[in-house]
């Protein structure tokens, strides 16, 4: 074998995979903020409203988790031309992400209100809650404490799959490492760098999810969320 | 040569030293009663018995094995020693039947045919011959637990340990695995049994062995013991059982 | 060249690509259920070097995207010299995935066997192989089909990623369709559906296996 690794290179396109890293964590923290916001939204009308709209809601989740993330993703991008929305590759892989986690984020957090228990509710009705108060503050918020580390591997692995958006011409991470090997061709190289940097990346979120965790709910769940290895994937 | 030699033995979890420095040997076909307060050791000096805890020190001996690192022979001595559990542990996926036959098949290389005879016989033993094809979850605490036992006869130990098989169990369901046990006692079976039965220790135990703070702190014949605490500390442990 | 509309022709096509895509499932499924396996096994080890190295594994395939897998097991294997169709990298890369997950699922679910289990076979004198054969692993085998069926979908989709270095299954294949009739919409809408059709099944026989594990017995 003749190959020799080159790891050099890559200093020249320094700014190339910065901007791709800053493009990777824009698009990642906007859609976890978005789709996480969406998620307990759903989560709570599907719960307090029920009827058609559970039905509605229920639908939109089974699509989107039994449909794979470069579809949806090729559907907002090319598709949505077509009905005359004409968007851009990087608001076109927000939008895509968002939709993907906000499904997720319902589904995580529904399956988190289900399992508080019964008795918590009436003992809201006893202290005279109305049903918003005990929505918010016997089921939703206590369920997402529950939940957290569930949602917070989601939200690592909707990160990592920001990278499939590289397939739509969105310029994060990906994209830049095949710009560099279409330039230099050191692929391998290349790709063990910014499999690295992903590496990085995904510990580095699960560091600050963690410590958001101990600043909502305390230090024991922040620990499970450390710890917590995926259950499902994008 | 006495069935069981346990010399010395020290044990620690951590920090925590939890039998420091005991000894006692047992003769074939006598029966041990292990008594004392919770986390005194006895769970603990039972286990140490058949490999399932390492010990820090000492020396162990039963049914004619060494108790040693060595996988092997720790595995032959367990073929000479069966335990049974507080918590019967029988494997749920298997029937009755299945759960008596696998290790003689398995670790014995006993055919087919004569482990079902012997799987027969120990639950005629047990008297539970009705219930070969049933699952463990169909049977009662009391019936699982004799299956248990039987598990283990079928490996045709010399020694069995006991760690509170009633323990978990109804007085009514007690007393027929108490009955099985006494059986098996009568038979000329070596035992060592963990119990917060007095009655039963007091009946059936040659010997009684009173644990406290991880020594043997009182021995003897057991209703010598039971009937003449020597030590505060059984004339306390034994009042407070009459209560 | 006439402008094509989207019509049975282009379904056909879709349709006759999903064979590539469950074909990819299946190979991710089988190797990636050997290898993960293998890591399950490692993971639940008595020697402490050999967990921590299949937790690392674990953690590193979690924690690194798909895209990045394949890419690598690509250029990676086309480097040692290999001329590759990239059916084989496309299913070099969905096992190492796969092996990754399925390993951290079946641990969990070896893990969730009671240790009282071990300890009953431990005793009756079984080798620790015979302990996974005979005890354990039926046991885990048990609990883990449902969670393993669930995984089956996230693989189903993620071949979906293998288009990207040119693999023809079914998220490729809608791609000179779209070129050829330019109607994007209809196109990958159909691809979904036909994505649908599959996973769709399979998340809610994951479900029923998972309800029929909490409602039955121990066996
Ligand atoms: N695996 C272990 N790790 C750490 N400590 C242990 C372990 N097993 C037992 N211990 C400790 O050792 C001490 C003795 O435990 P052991 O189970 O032998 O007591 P016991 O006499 O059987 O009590 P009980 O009547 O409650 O069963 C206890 O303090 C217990 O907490
Ligand atoms: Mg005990």
């Amino acid at each position: 074998m003749s190959y020799t690794f080159q790891f050099g290179v890559l200093a020249q396109y320094q700014d190339q995979i910065l901007s791709g890293i800053w493009l990777t964590i824009k698009i990642s923290v906007l859609s976890i903020i978005l789709g996480c916001a969406a998620g307990i939204v759903l989560a709570s009308v599907r719960s307090i409203w029920g009827g058609a709209v559970r039905l509605l809601v229920d639908a939109y989740v089974e699509i989107i988790r039994n449909t794979p993330f470069l579809v949806q993703l090729f559907i907002v991008y090319f598709g949505l031309p077509g009905l005359g929305l004409r968007v851009g590759a990087d608001t076109a892989a927000l939008i895509g992400m968002t939709i993907n986690l906000a499904a997720y984020s319902t589904e995580i957090i529904r399956a988190g209100t289900e399992a508080i228990h019964k008795s918590q509710i009436e003992a809201g009705e006893a202290l005279g809650f109305t049903r918003f108060q005990i929505y918010r503050h016997v089921i939703i918020v206590p369920a997402i404490a529950k939940v957290y580390p569930a949602l917070c591997s989601q939200f690592v692995l909707m990160m990592l799959a920001s990278s499939i958006c590289s397939a739509i011409s969105t310029q994060e991470l990906a994209a830049s490492a095949a710009f560099i090997e279409s330039q230099t061709y050191r692929s391998f190289e290349i790709y063990i760098a910014v499999t690295l940097i992903y590496l990085a990346l995904a510990l580095a979120l699960r560091a600050v999810l963690a410590l958001i965790g101990i600043w909502l709910f305390g230090r024991r769940i922040a620990r499970k969320t450390m710890t917590a290895l995926p259950e499902v994937q994008a | 040569m006495p069935e069981v030699i346990v010399e010395n033995v020290h044990k620690s979890f951590g920090a925590l030293e939890v039998l420091k420095g005991v000894s006692l040997s047992v003769e074939r076909g006598e029966v041990f009663a292990l008594i004392g307060r919770s986390g005194s050791g006895k769970s603990t000096l039972l286990r140490c018995m058949n490999g399932l805890e390492k010990i820090n020190s000492g020396r162990i001996e039963i049914a004619g094995h060494a108790l040693g690192e060595d996988a092997k022979a720790l595995r032959k001595l367990r073929t000479d020693v069966g335990i049974v559990f507080q918590s019967y542990n029988l494997f749920p996926h298997l029937t009755v039947g299945e759960n008596i036959m696998l290790a003689p098949r398995i670790v014995k290389d006993v055919a087919k045919a004569k482990a079902r005879e012997v799987t027969r016989e120990v639950l005629q033993l047990v008297g539970l011959s009705e219930k070969f094809e049933s699952y463990p979850d169909q049977l009662s605490g009391g019936q699982q637990q004799r299956v248990a036992i039987a598990r283990s006869l079928a490996m045709r130990p010399k020694v069995m340990l006991f760690d509170e098989v009633t323990s978990a169990l109804d007085p009514e369901l007690t007393e027929e695995v108490l009955m099985v046990m006494e059986q098996l006692a009568r038979d000329g079976m070596t035992m060592i049994l963990v119990t917060h039965e007095m009655g039963f220790a007091r009946r059936v135990a040659t010997q009684t062995i009173f644990m406290h703070k991880g020594k043997i702190w009182e021995h003897g014949p057991s209703a010598a013991l039971f009937a003449n605490p020597q030590t505060p500390e059984l004339h306390q442990f034994v009042k407070s059982d009459v209560k | 060249m006439t402008l094509k509309t989207f019509g049975l022709d282009q379904f056909g096509f879709l349709l006759y690509s999903l064979q590539w895509t469950i074909l990819l499932t299946v190979i991710a499924l089988i190797g990636g259920g050997l290898l993960g396996f293998a890591v399950a096994l490692a993971r639940t080890s008595q020697l402490k070097p050999v967990r921590i190295a299949a937790a690392s594994y674990i953690q590193i395939i979690q924690g690194i995207p798909v895209l990045m897998i394949l890419f690598l097991s690509y250029y990676g294997l086309s480097l040692a010299g290999f001329e590759l169709p990239p059916l084989i990298a496309a299913g070099a890369s969905m096992t190492i995935y796969a092996s990754g997950y399925l390993a951290e699922i079946w641990q969990g679910c070896i893990q969730a066997v009671p240790k009282q289990q071990w300890e009953a076979s431990e005793s009756l004198a079984m080798t620790r192989l015979q302990q996974y054969r005979y005890v354990v692993l039926p046991q885990a085998m048990r609990i883990s089909l449902p969670p393993t069926v669930g995984f089956a979908v996230q693989v189903v989709k993620n071949t979906s990623i293998t288009s990207i270095i040119g693999f023809v299954e079914l998220a490729r294949a809608g791609q000179p369709i779209n070129n050829a009739t330019f109607q994007p919409f209809r196109v990958f809408l159909a691809v979904a559906a036909l994505y649908f059709v599959v996973c769709y099944p399979l998340s809610q026989l994951s479900r029923l296996l998972e309800r029929r594990l909490h409602a039955g017995s121990n066996r």
